[in-house]
């Protein structure tokens, strides 16, 4: 707008700037801390004097956890559930997606299946029967608990078949007419203009992955096959306890626990599991809101 | 065009369709229905040796008339359903306002700064968020109540105080939520038209009257869908994230049904009665989505599926 602002404009374009600042600040800030805490001595942060940066620094709290077998074996844990859950729910959402986009006088059960999928948002059997069924087809203590349960996460699927759904039809009539099957159609045609979309399922599916824990919890018995927020839990109820078992094992990390404290390893290690987000964060920032609106709001 | 196609080429032409589904089709067979039939859970004696579907002892309704009569069932019903509105309703406004302040900046990069910086905490677990807020929500050496003190007020006991326990439930989720939700309002703010505002500066409207009379009622049917969803989550106060903060202390308003069922279940190995409340909460919630995804489309005509 080009009309010059007036002064009551001026002030509150000013103190609009302030207050924004005071909130993206509030978001940030706890992550600063976590950050200065995990560098610092550990009187210090006991004292209260560690605000937004390390007082006394030190990378002590990190060097206890390298020497602590626990963190890495979740970490362990947590990349292998990544790295096989994230391509099952990407292939699942894809196949499930391309037949479900169908016009119904191409696929006449198309509704038929809509529905098999939907039900299962609209209705949650609840923690127990879940956890038998999982307990039936033998996965307890098995990283395919973490995996198959989630295999096809619905809400990315309707998102990816809404986006298969807008494709002009003319594009899949041409590749019909060239005597296309459905696969070549769907691998040839449809996913290499769908990139964006996929890239934002991915994503989801990364984050979802990456963040679960309840799951890690239950079905795991043994804390070897703990993923990694799942072994954070344990740190972060009972983080005294983290630091005693870790002290007690082996004796040689008991020269660590007059210069650590549970305040500075848990805050080390909460942050070193908030790397892979930091990581595809602008990536998340790119394809998270392009693939929400795609996926929300249609016209 | 695939009319006139004769119906055994019909067929084939759909069989790879059905070929790919059926790989989600048995794992959502197993792992969802399987799940569900085993809802028969809550109307047995269920002694897990005897196995899933085992000949188990039926009980009939007795698992829900002990789920009734437990003393603090109505309450734990009343926390849920509290803390979840407080999160709705706190979940529209405030990434509402936040929308319209941020869409006043006019310097791109600015913008683009800002929205960087508020949606961090959106994709951090609450096992890491818990964590931070344990250590800074903390009476006596939090960072939060260091800053209370220096402003000359008592420290509050956010997580230990039951009257304020729901209140610190509610604003740590908008916390981490307020700024990933306001990038679909943002999105439809910048879909309105401007020849919309020109027109009102030569009608002699303020900004005030530009917002009232422009601004709100463009983005008025995101803020209603987005509001109608969100009743399909009314019996989910968050257990990711009650489960990390609470503690007995604050049992009487933090206690949600999500930690009920799972106390009852995990913690004390009660399998039907904790499967009778999970199904008494599916159910209501069931009639709640239908409805929300019913009112989504008679008012906005946004459709789920």
């Amino acid at each position: 707008m080009s009309i010059k602002d007036s002064i009551p404009r001026k002030i509150f374009l000013v103190s609009n700037i302030v207050f924004l600042l005071i909130v993206a600040l509030a978001c940030i800030a706890p992550f600063i801390n976590l950050l200065a805490v995990s560098f610092s001595d550990k009187t210090a942060v006991a004292a209260g004097e560690v605000t937004f940066f390390p007082v006394g620094f030190t990378t002590i709290s990190y060097e206890f956890i390298t020497n602590t077998s626990k963190f890495f074996v979740s970490l362990l844990v947590s990349i292998t559930r990544v790295s096989i859950g994230v391509p099952i729910n990407l292939l699942l959402i894809i196949l499930t997606a391309y037949p479900l986009s169908k016009l119904k006088t191409e696929f006449r059960a198309r509704s038929i299946f809509s529905w098999f999928f939907v039900v299962t948002i609209l209705f949650n059997a609840g923690l127990i029967p879940t956890y038998m069924v999982v307990r039936n087809t033998g996965l307890i203590d098995s990283i395919w608990a973490l995996v198959l349960p989630g295999a096809l996460p619905i809400f990315s699927m309707l998102v990816v078949m809404n986006y298969m759904r807008s494709l002009p039809k003319e594009l899949l009539e041409a590749a019909y007419i060239d005597g296309a099957s459905h696969v070549q159609t769907l691998f040839r045609v449809v996913l290499p203009v769908s990139t964006a979309t996929i890239a934002t399922v991915t994503l989801f599916s990364f984050v979802d992955h990456w963040n679960s824990w309840f799951d890690g919890m239950i079905y795991m018995n043994n804390i070897q096959n703990y993923p990694l927020q799942t072994y954070l839990q344990t740190v972060v109820v009972n983080p005294e306890e983290f630091l005693r078992n870790n002290t007690d094992l082996s004796g040689n990390l008991s020269k660590y626990l007059s210069m650590v404290s549970a305040r500075t390893t848990g805050a080390a290690q909460m942050f070193l599991a908030m790397i892979p987000i930091l990581c595809i964060y602008p990536f998340l920032q790119k394809y998270f809101t392009t693939g929400l609106v795609i996926g929300s709001v249609k016209e | 065009m695939f009319v006139n196609l004769k119906r055994k080429d019909k067929m084939l032409r759909e069989l790879p369709l059905y070929l790919m589904l059926l790989p989600a089709v048995v794992l959502v067979s197993i792992y969802s229905y399987g799940s569900m039939a085993g809802v028969v859970i809550a109307f047995q004696k269920f002694v897990p040796a005897k196995g899933m579907f085992g000949q188990q002892q039926w009980v009939g309704l007795q698992n829900f008339t002990t789920l009734f009569s437990m003393p603090n069932i109505w309450p734990v019903i009343q926390n849920t359903v509290i803390i979840a509105l407080g999160k709705l309703i706190g979940g529209v406004i405030v990434p509402v306002v936040f929308a319209l302040l941020l869409n006043e900046v006019r310097n791109i990069l600015t913008k683009r700064i800002f929205q960087t910086l508020v949606y961090l905490p959106h994709f951090l677990s609450w096992i890491i968020l818990s964590g931070i807020l344990l250590n800074i929500l903390s009476p006596s050496e939090g960072l939060v109540n260091i800053l209370l003190s220096k402003l000359g007020i008592e420290p509050i006991f956010f997580l230990g105080n039951p009257d304020v326990f729901p209140a610190t439930m509610v604003m740590t989720d908008i916390w981490k939520n307020f700024g990933f939700a306001s990038v679909i309002y943002l999105a439809s703010l910048t879909s309105i038209d401007p020849a919309l505002y020109e027109a009102s500066v030569i009608d002699g409207a303020n900004r005030w009257r530009q917002t009232w009379h422009i601004t709100l009622p463009g983005i008025s049917a995101i803020v209603v869908l987005m509001t109608v969803l969100g009743l399909a989550n009314i019996l989910n106060g968050g257990f990711d994230q009650i489960y990390n903060m609470y503690s007995p202390v604050v049992y009487s308003t933090g206690d949600i049904l999500d930690t009920l069922v799972f106390r009852l279940g995990i913690e004390q190995a009660q399998y039907s009665l904790s499967t009778a409340a999970g199904l008494f909460k599916s159910g209501v919630s069931m009639i709640f989505i239908v409805v929300s995804y019913y009112l989504a489309d008679k008012l906005t005509g946004y459709r789920v599926f």
